[in-house]
């Protein structure tokens, strides 16, 4: 029987592990072809700052070396950018002309980092930060050059600037909010992360608006300025301000676009032969950015693919970490404290870890732990299943081994999965 | 330098040599003395850490004095508060009359001290309202004695315990109350088992430990069993005719009216087996000799006398008395009770034993003191006294060493009268007793280590109480305060007459008392303090010429009365004031810890001292918990006719059902809602004027204070009680305590209905230093939790836990055992009663306070064999004061078959 032709546009994370979970579970239905515009097999991405940082290698971060995809038969066109979609013809046509038809095409293109519309922001020098070739080129620059300049406060920014001071370099992280990763972490775990990365030498600006960025004259960046006039030394520039979904290619084939490409819970497009996964995915208005919901959806999409189908992706709850070495920190859900919400907070002053739980009608709704993390995928299971914490209220904080001798200890009634425990 | 002060114990009234090891202002460390006669270098756990006691924090340093109620005091100088003393004394007493004003003195004060308070009142005011808190402790049995005897003279000696061969202890926890006695008690039993020991005590103490025989008879039903015991003893002719006829008075009357307590009827009274009141009858009736021994249990009855009378009747109905090993021997309570009883320190007396009801004794001490006449208007005691304050009858009232907004019973109205009375002095060593917030002129007193003196204990020993250090601050001797003021008052009531206050030293106090005990009963007129320095302590009568002093009395079967015959006095049993009812379904007994004194003025301020018991508790039987569907430790509302009062109930199984016991030390400053003592009754006894202290109908109800805080602080400790007292008044239940040894903490339990608010929570944290410091914190304000830890060092130093409070009792001991928190860090703030991977534990209880040895250690070191000597020689407890033994001995399985409860 002749087998069914997938083509794949991109070679990163989602993507692959969207071929790896249909292999497990059709691994003969498919000749699979893909395209990646990096001339490198899948390695992973969530891993470049430990390589920024110097502690691990690129070698050491590849997820699947050349051998894999011969070993699962898989084409591999590295280092070409597909740039059209023939959906009549059901064909595919790379940079460099290669083309491939496809009876089923997996569009899991990434994202680019935002660069922010500054005079100055296409000056040598200036990057943004999202694949090795950033990353190496910062560890060049890092050889050579002192200071460096992070514009933006968040999980990326942070890495980056991270591992450039660990490399050497005089680090500046300038931030818009008031506290760092403010998407992540309350005011407080904020201030405590911004003094564990001072403690490294790390400085900061915050809040502070960079207006410009100058130029030595010989077009390489030579400082950042700001709204308020003043300057700061700047040898490089990394521009961690947010991400964009790559949708150029989509949009030019037609299908629907909206900060994303437009899927349905089975991660199909408007064109039912096309799926989309991964950050370049709007799902429910929603492009995730972290790589657990992109797995989640990487299985559903395979599911679908082997024609199995029952698998629905209905979103995920996404959780953060910071990888940098010696700085715990997790955050998930909502802890913005909104008028309903009832926080809860354990501080250790003198190690400096910090916890806060956010409640809303007896259920988790939202976690943010800072240098003690022990119980973050406890606490992700909680706020994902929903479970109801009313009885275990006072422990919860201190993690789940406590509540369950809590619960043993005081309440027989209630069985350990109504009080939050799994059995 | 260091060098050596031979003193005296200033608790209770075994009256124990002390050596004082100090410098020029400090004390530290203090031993028994080997030469007393009384301890014979015995100390007791509360004698022997005497030096860790009295945090200068706690004391009154500067004369302090308010005008107007509203106000605060502020710090005033001698002479101003002595001339404003004075002039509202002599304005009243010109405006209202000397009976218009009263003195409330003290069994602790010296009896130096007491003689200048007596002369003051009834020479320089004219009035016999000066009364003493040894009303609470000691009246009944002056008048039993007083009644029977003729004389207000216990006549045994500390010796007849080891010579005699049946001593019954009645309404005495003598191991905690008289530990030094009950060491000597113990070591004789161990000497001669064959002496028989009853106990008669409705709670199964630690005195049981050593009897033969307990009988736990129903509260305040003693005269039906004396009567009972006399009963039998008549019937089976174990009695003394031949004493009775020659030495007593008032026999039939006696023997018809006990004729009717038949034991089956008697033992329906007392709750008791009537084949154990036959045992008991016989033990007495056929002991060669028999001594007893009692306390509280029998005086603070509103039948104290009648009990009193009923036992010396034994005593006299066998002829056993006045022979060694033999007699009715009361043991005093306060250091000093015998001093007061002395001096004429109760309303109704005068020095040297005399009535202040007698004329002839009127005129016996005024012609002595040269003055014209002593005031003929009878004196009120210590009940009636604060109820003519609450009714404006007295305006002005001087209060010196004593803690009456603690120690009175039905303390609403007690403070009732403390607020209203126009001017309260209160003339005291520690700033922090309960009367002292009502003081309008505080004047401060030196205590003990500071004072000189004397003191007689209970067998009528006198010894030297000595300085060792100066007085702190500005403190002066008590006998010093009122001769300053006598002489004050003296200028002017009585400007043209000579002063009769002419005293410099406390020795010329004694050497002009002394003369008034010439041809009494008492007299010690040949006693004086050089006699006392080169003979040591002396028993009186000491008479002029003698070389020693008086072992026993009675010897020579001559009573001090008009025929030289001792009387039996036949009084009917008479039910306790209070009875159970449906409303009121249980009785409320007081009584005493092993490690804290009185109103703990002092031992309070020693954290050793609340290692044994660290918090006021109202103890019943299990079965009554349960039927009350109640758990231990759990808070309830105990309710008496008078008062309420929040604590915690523990399960004690040495109660009997229908029982229940709160510690008397425990006051308002350290239990919130006013102490123990806004439940227990005024009633007293018609005679004697002493109040049922000891009975009172309650009922308990769990009270629900769902927000609970708990607080462990170090450091500063005198000042942050005193500032989180007054934070703490609003909670329904506050219960304040000290822990740890070397360096104390500060423990408050508290819980309230509702939470208090986070300016009230900042309060705290800013005087537990909370607020400015590295801590760890849990909050969860939606419920109103609030916790906070402060750790140096790996240590804990201060807790404060509001709202969920499941782990203080292991943070404590975390706390006391000095332990890292290193790797616990993690659960200090979790809801957990034990860390993690333990057991949950209670606060470890210290059973040895000398060595430092816990309930858990002696325990697991019985489970794993061992006996009372190797209990010793392994973990050293019970090796030094021995006040512990008792205790030891109830967690070792019983070698033989135990004593009898019946």
């Amino acid at each position: 029987m002749q087998k069914l032709k997938l083509v794949m546009v991109g070679n990163g994370m989602a993507g692959v592990r969207t071929l790896e979970e249909l292999i497990k579970l059709a691994p003969d239905m498919y000749d699979i072809t893909v395209f990646g515009a990096e001339p490198h097999p899948n390695y992973n991405r969530i891993m470049l700052s430990p390589v920024l940082a110097g502690e691990q290698s690129f070698e050491d971060i590849i997820l699947n070396d050349l051998d894999w995809y011969r070993d699962n038969g898989v084409t591999l066109h590295t280092g070409r950018r597909v740039v059209n979609i023939d959906r009549r013809r059901r064909l595919v046509t790379a940079d460099d002309g290669t083309e491939a038809g496809y009876d089923r095409l997996l569009l899991a293109t990434g994202s680019n980092p935002f660069m922010p519309p500054i005079p100055g922001n296409d000056l040598a020098g200036v990057i943004g930060y999202r694949d090795i070739a950033d990353t190496r080129m910062m560890v060049g620059t890092a050889r050579t050059r002192s200071h460096a300049v992070v514009i933006g406060g968040g999980l990326l920014g942070l890495e980056a600037a991270n591992g450039l001071n660990m490399r050497g370099m005089n680090v500046t992280v300038v931030h818009i909010g008031k506290g760092l990763l403010d998407r992540q972490l309350d005011l407080t775990a904020a201030q405590l992360l911004q003094s564990s990365l001072e403690q490294r030498g790390i400085r900061f600006l915050l809040p502070q608006f960079t207006s410009e960025l100058i130029d030595d004259g010989k077009g390489r960046v030579a400082a950042v300025r700001f709204k308020d006039g003043s300057e700061i030394r700047a040898d490089l520039v990394v521009m961690a301000a947010g991400v964009r979904p790559r949708t150029e290619l989509a949009q030019s084939a037609g299908l629907a676009c909206e900060r994303g490409i437009l899927v349905s819970d089975t991660m199909q497009t408007y064109d039912p032969k096309i799926y989309a996964i991964g950050e370049c995915a709007n799902h429910r208005g929603i492009a995730y950015g972290l790589v657990a919901p992109l797995f989640e959806q990487a299985r559903v999409c395979a599911n679908h693919l082997a024609m199995l189908g029952y698998g629905r992706y209905q979103g995920s709850v996404t959780a953060t970490k910071l990888k940098v070495t010696g700085i715990d920190l997790f955050s998930t859900g909502d802890f913005g404290a909104s008028e309903n919400c009832e926080a809860i907070t354990l501080s250790d002053q003198l190690t400096g870890s910090y916890r806060k739980l956010v409640i809303q009608d007896d259920i988790l709704i939202g976690a943010c732990l800072f240098g003690d993390t022990a119980d973050a995928t406890w606490y992700l299971e909680l706020i994902k299943e929903r479970r109801n914490i009313r009885k275990i209220r006072d422990a919860l904080m201190f993690g789940k081994t406590v509540c369950h001798n809590i619960i043993s200890d005081t309440n027989s009634q209630a069985t350990p999965s109504e009080v939050g425990i799994a059995a | 330098m260091r060098r050596t002060t031979a003193s005296t114990c200033c608790y209770c009234g075994v009256g124990c040599g002390v050596l004082i090891e100090h410098d020029a202002d400090t004390i530290h460390g203090v031993t028994g003395d080997p030469a007393h006669p009384a301890n014979y270098g015995r100390l007791c756990s509360k004698g022997s850490t005497l030096h860790k006691t009295g945090d200068p924090a706690a004391r009154a340093l500067y004369p302090e004095l308010r005008l107007g109620k509203g106000m605060a005091r502020s710090r005033t100088d001698w002479d101003t508060a002595m001339q404003h003393a004075a002039r509202v004394f002599g304005q009243t007493i010109t405006d209202f009359g000397p009976d218009s004003v009263a003195f409330y003195i003290s069994g602790q004060l010296l009896t130096e001290d007491y003689y200048a308070f007596n002369k003051l009142a009834r020479a320089v005011v004219g009035t016999n309202n000066i009364d003493s808190n040894s009303r609470l402790c000691m009246s009944s049995a002056v008048v039993g004695y007083k009644q029977s005897l003729g004389a207000d003279s216990p006549p045994c000696s500390y010796e007849d315990i080891e010579q005699s061969d049946c001593l019954l202890i009645i309404g005495s926890n003598m191991a905690y109350a008289h530990p030094v006695l009950f060491r000597r008690l113990e070591q004789a039993k161990s000497l001669d088992p064959a002496k028989r020991i009853i106990v008669v005590d409705p709670r199964r103490t630690a005195t049981c430990e050593l009897a033969d025989v307990h009988l736990g008879i129903q509260p305040g039903t003693d005269v039906a069993l004396l009567h009972g015991i006399l009963n039998l003893l008549i019937q089976q002719d174990w009695i003394d005719e031949t004493f009775i006829q020659t030495h007593t008075g008032g026999f039939d009357a006696l023997q018809s009216l006990v004729g009717e307590y038949t034991p089956e009827h008697v033992a329906g009274i007392c709750g008791i087996d009537p084949e154990a009141l036959r045992q008991v009858a016989q033990m007495i009736g056929t002991a060669p000799s028999f001594l007893s021994l009692w306390c509280m249990g029998m005086n603070q009855s509103s039948a104290g006398s009648a009990k009193n009378s009923a036992l010396i009747n034994l005593h006299l109905a066998t002829g056993k008395i006045g022979k060694p090993g033999s007699g009715p021997f009361s043991l005093t309570g306060q250091p000093n009770a015998m001093g007061g009883r002395e001096t004429g320190s109760l309303s109704n007396l005068l020095p040297g034993h005399r009535d202040a009801t007698n004329a002839k004794d009127r005129a016996e001490v005024a012609d002595y003191w040269g003055i014209e006449a002593l005031p003929d208007s009878p004196g009120l005691s210590a009940i009636e006294l604060f109820e003519a304050v609450r009714r404006g009858k007295i305006k002005a009232l001087w209060i010196a060493c004593t803690n009456p907004a603690q120690s009175m019973p039905d303390q609403t109205l007690i403070r009732e009268a403390l607020a209203l009375c126009p001017f309260v002095v209160v003339q005291e060593a520690f700033a922090t007793t309960e009367t002292c917030q009502f003081a309008d002129l505080l004047l401060p007193a030196s205590s003990w280590g500071e004072k000189n003196g004397t003191v007689t204990n209970s067998e009528r020993r006198v010894s030297r109480v000595r300085s060792a250090i100066p007085a702190p601050g500005e403190a002066r001797a008590d006998w010093a305060i009122a001769c300053d003021f006598a002489q004050r008052l003296e200028k002017q009531l009585k400007p043209d007459q000579p002063s009769v206050f002419g005293f410099h030293q406390p020795q010329t106090l004694f050497d002009e008392f002394r003369g008034l005990t010439a041809k009494r009963d008492l007299d010690y007129s040949g006693l004086s303090y050089q006699l006392l320095d080169a003979l040591g302590p002396q028993q009186w009568p000491f008479l002029p010429g003698a070389e020693r002093g008086t072992a026993r009395l009675y010897a020579d079967k001559l009573f001090p009365t008009i025929d030289g015959r001792a009387r039996f006095i036949a009084d009917t049993y008479k039910t306790v004031k209070e009875q159970q009812s449906t409303d009121y379904p249980l009785i409320l007994n007081t009584g005493r810890l092993r490690d804290q004194w009185h109103g703990m003025s002092r031992t309070g301020t020693a954290a050793q001292l609340f290692g044994h018991v660290d918090q006021a508790q109202i103890s019943l039987n299990p079965a009554d918990i349960d039927r009350l569907e109640l758990h231990d430790g759990q808070l309830v509302r105990v309710t008496s006719r008078r008062g309420k009062l929040v604590l915690p109930v523990v399960a004690d199984e040495q109660l009997q059902a229908g029982q229940a016991y709160i510690p008397m030390h425990w006051g308002d400053r350290f239990l919130r809602g006013g102490g123990v003592n806004v439940l227990t009754q005024p009633a007293f006894d018609p005679m004697s004027g002493q109040p049922e202290l000891k009975q009172a109908a309650i009922r308990i109800e769990p009270v629900s204070l769902p927000w609970d805080v708990f607080i462990l602080v170090e450091g500063d400790i005198q000042a942050r009680f005193s500032a989180l007292r007054d934070l703490f008044e609003d909670l329904a239940y506050a219960s304040f305590s000290l822990a740890g040894r070397e360096e104390p903490a500060l423990l408050i339990r508290a819980a309230n209905e509702q939470p208090r608010n986070t300016e009230w929570l900042a309060e705290v944290d800013l005087l537990l230093g909370l607020d400015q410091v590295p801590v760890l914190a849990y909050d969860d304000p939606h419920l109103a939790v609030s916790k906070r830890i402060k750790i140096e060092g790996s240590r804990i130093r201060a807790v404060r836990l509001c709202g969920e409070t499941k782990a203080r009792d292991w943070l404590i001991n975390l706390w006391r055992n000095g332990e890292s928190t290193e790797n616990l860090q993690r659960w200090l703030l979790a809801p957990l009663s034990a860390p993690p991977g333990a057991t949950a534990a209670s606060v470890e209880k210290i059973i040895c306070n000398c060595v430092n040895v816990s309930h858990s250690r002696i325990q697991a070191a019985i489970n794993s064999g061992m006996n009372l000597d190797s209990l010793k020689a392994e973990l050293g407890c019970g090796t030094e004061c021995g006040s512990c033994l008792p205790e030891i001995r109830r967690l070792l399985p019983a070698p033989n078959a135990p004593a009898s409860t019946i």
